[in-house]
């Protein structure tokens, strides 16, 4: 019988079933600082030992100050916020204790979890990778089967290198055509959760099919992937293909010479068969695709660019029209406002879902040459990881920022999510690259739209929401 | 972790849609190297708002949570089940949850309860004025009023939780068999052990 990519990869690693639960083998387990202190608390307080720490990387990120974290004599910063510190310390500990693989603060690999995965070559296709992350979807982007997980399934894959889990539904975004000019990955999948919805792929592992994804860069197929969990999906996956094999070759721990090669040729069989059978089905129109914003305060709150804010009595549901009225309310817009006359006070251009080298790039090929405008207060640019910062510094990328005005940062979660000094002040608006408009994500009374890079820095020169092809 | 067979108390009769798990725990609480403590942050923003059911003194130490569709969304925060834990709630009752949700829910304890939505609709107006009875065991949510509402439960969950199971415990009992998938993954695709 044909099999999907998603079955393929579901049992390849069960170790037994009963049915409705199966154990499933994880291959790959990415720690930060924030999920995992009380999951090592637990593996202490029964005396257990982490099973494969070989298996097991861990970075601070999320919580981890953006600003400088040596001073010029290369001494170490400390961090003021003490209960910060110590949860950041707690990992360090953690992991020496436990002997778990760690990327520290200031070494240059240290990053965001989703985006040093994949530069380290420690996603590999055809994986299980978890992590206490919802975003852990973005390495569906490589075709590993990855998903986020609470605490407790953190020590429990620590404490024995699987988890128990019943098996998801699966689904099928197909888009077919091309996107049109000025339209990015980020667009494509803000589109795509505002069609679902965020509840659209609850209980379903999302396989994004077409060409699009086939000619999307893995950078690009790592944006939409990362979003998977905003549809409600817990997972998204793209069938690796030579783009991938290319991608991974030589990083530092993807496999080398034979085992590279046997890697490859099993790789190969990482596809949906011809004929195999999704539970859900959505197609979509790739020329319907326009660059997109959200004007609410959920992920499926999507216009494109040249839209307005719709009115909360054009909703069918009741229970709908009144989340819209709070969510404009909250947001401060009225009905019947056009998109590119919002004005934007503050541009967050990173988190796990925008901050690599291609993102940076098209940011700044739109800044080169330009500033930003006076109304806006705030701009900053956070690079994925160190090493996206280095090549986007040899690139010269960083000047074009600092001379538009924006600030040049170390790499972390910074501004989307409001858990380190990087915020957006209350009553404010942030045009940002993240992934969550959600109430008070981006620090209390912050107002999101979530946006494309090229759209974060054509809002930061006009001060408004700005279509990017009139740039 | 602790056996739960029922749940019976007033319940907040909250109702909203896209309950994301910012809106339970705001990030600035997940600071936390613990576990304990974070009911003070449960909820902040909706506590902002006057007259709030969570503020109500009617409401007050009610063990149940009624709630709208898709309750949960967003974050993996496990901070999420331990906030509305330390608030003293034992059960949600939602028409859909998102899938972390409803683990991380399950793993302390907290049952997420699924019914439709004309069953919430119904909840929402009794628990305006009186308790509600979740029945673990048999599988039904009833009220005073004869309202009967049986709701579904995975087997192995409802095992666990009706008899306090440790799953780590369980899964480590199966250690031979974890161990022999090893072996197997070594002979067949040496390549997953990370180049170091």
């Amino acid at each position: 019988m044909p099999k999907t990519l998603y079955q393929k990869i579901w049992d390849a690693h069960v170790i037994e079933s009963n049915g409705d639960t199966a154990l499933l083998y994880i291959d790959r387990h990415l720690v930060h600082e924030v999920t995992s202190p009380q999951a090592f608390e637990g593996l202490r307080n029964a005396g257990r030992i982490v099973r494969r720490p070989d298996l097991t990387l861990a970075v601070p990120d999320h919580n981890l100050p953006t600003t400088a974290r040596m001073d010029p004599s290369g001494t170490i910063i400390p961090i003021a916020d003490p209960q910060s510190a110590a949860q950041l310390a707690a990992l360090e500990k953690n992991t020496a204790e436990f002997g778990v693989q760690y990327i520290g603060a200031t070494d240059r690999n240290q990053g965001i979890v989703h985006v040093i995965g994949p530069e380290q070559g420690f996603t590999l296709p055809g994986t299980t990778l978890v992590c206490g992350d919802s975003h852990t979807a973005a390495h569906g982007a490589l075709g590993a089967l990855a998903f986020g997980i609470g605490t407790s399934e953190v020590e429990h894959v620590m404490a024995t290198q699987t988890l128990m889990l019943s098996q998801s539904k699966s689904m099928e975004v197909r888009v077919n055509g091309a996107l049109n000019k000025g339209v990015s990955p980020k667009d494509l999948i803000l589109h795509i959760i505002g069609e679902i919805g965020t509840a659209g792929g609850t209980g379903h592992v999302i396989e994004y099919r077409g060409k699009v994804f086939e000619e999307m860069s893995i950078e690009g197929r790592l944006t939409v992937s990362n979003m998977s969990i905003e549809g409600g999906a817990r997972a998204g996956l793209i069938a690796p293909d030579e783009k991938t094999f290319a991608y991974l070759k030589d990083r530092p721990m993807a496999p080398k010479g034979a085992q590279w090669d046997a890697a490859v040729q099993y790789w190969k069989t990482l596809h949906s068969d011809e004929g195999a059978k999704f539970d859900k089905s959505v197609i979509i129109n790739a020329a319907d695709v326009a660059p997109s914003v959200t004007w609410g305060t959920s992920p499926e709150d999507v216009v494109p660019i040249t839209g307005h804010v719709p009115d909360p009595m054009s909703f069918a549901d009741p229970s709908k029209q009144a989340a819209a009225q709070k969510s404009l309310d909250y947001m401060g817009l009225s009905a019947g406002t056009k998109m590119q006359d919002v004005e934007i006070e503050n541009i967050f251009i990173g988190s796990c879902t925008n901050s690599r080298i291609e993102d940076l790039r098209a940011a700044a090929s739109i800044l080169r040459g330009r500033s930003k405008a006076d109304s806006v207060k705030w701009a900053i640019v956070v690079p994925g990881s160190g090493l996206v910062k280095e090549q986007a510094e040899a690139e010269g990328l960083d000047t074009i920022f600092t001379q538009a005005g924006f600030e040049w940062r170390e790499p972390g979660c910074s501004a989307c999510l409001g858990m380190n000094p990087d915020k957006v002040p209350a009553g404010e608006r942030c045009a940002s690259t993240s992934n969550r408009n959600f109430v008070g994500r981006q620090g209390p009374g912050s107002r999101t739209h979530l946006v494309s890079p090229a759209m974060a820095a054509a809002a930061a020169i006009t001060g408004k929401l700005t279509d990017i092809r009139d740039m | 972790m602790k056996a739960i067979s029922s749940v019976s108390g007033r319940a907040y009769p909250l109702g909203r849609e896209n309950i994301d798990t910012d809106i339970i725990i705001p990030a600035k609480w997940l600071k936390t190297i613990s576990r304990s403590g974070l009911g003070e942050g449960a909820f902040e923003t909706i506590r902002a708002e006057e007259g709030n059911i969570f503020d109500d003194p009617e409401y007050a130490g009610s063990p149940i949570l009624i709630a709208g569709d898709n309750f949960g969304c967003g974050s993996s925060r496990e901070h999420a089940a331990w906030a509305m834990a330390d608030l003293g709630i034992e059960a949600v009752i939602a028409p859909s949850f998102s899938d972390i949700f409803s683990g991380n829910a399950f793993k302390n304890a907290l049952l997420a309860i699924e019914l439709p939505q004309e069953a919430i609709d119904r909840l929402m107006e009794v628990a305006k004025s009186d308790p509600i009875h979740i029945d673990l065991e048999n599988q039904v949510v009833t009220t005073a009023f004869q309202d009967r509402f049986p709701f579904e439960m995975d087997p192995f969950r409802k095992n666990c939780l009706l008899n306090g199971l440790d799953e780590i415990g369980l899964t480590m009992q199966r250690d031979d068999a974890i161990t022999d998938h090893e072996a197997g993954l070594q002979q067949g695709q040496p390549w997953l052990v990370p180049a170091q």
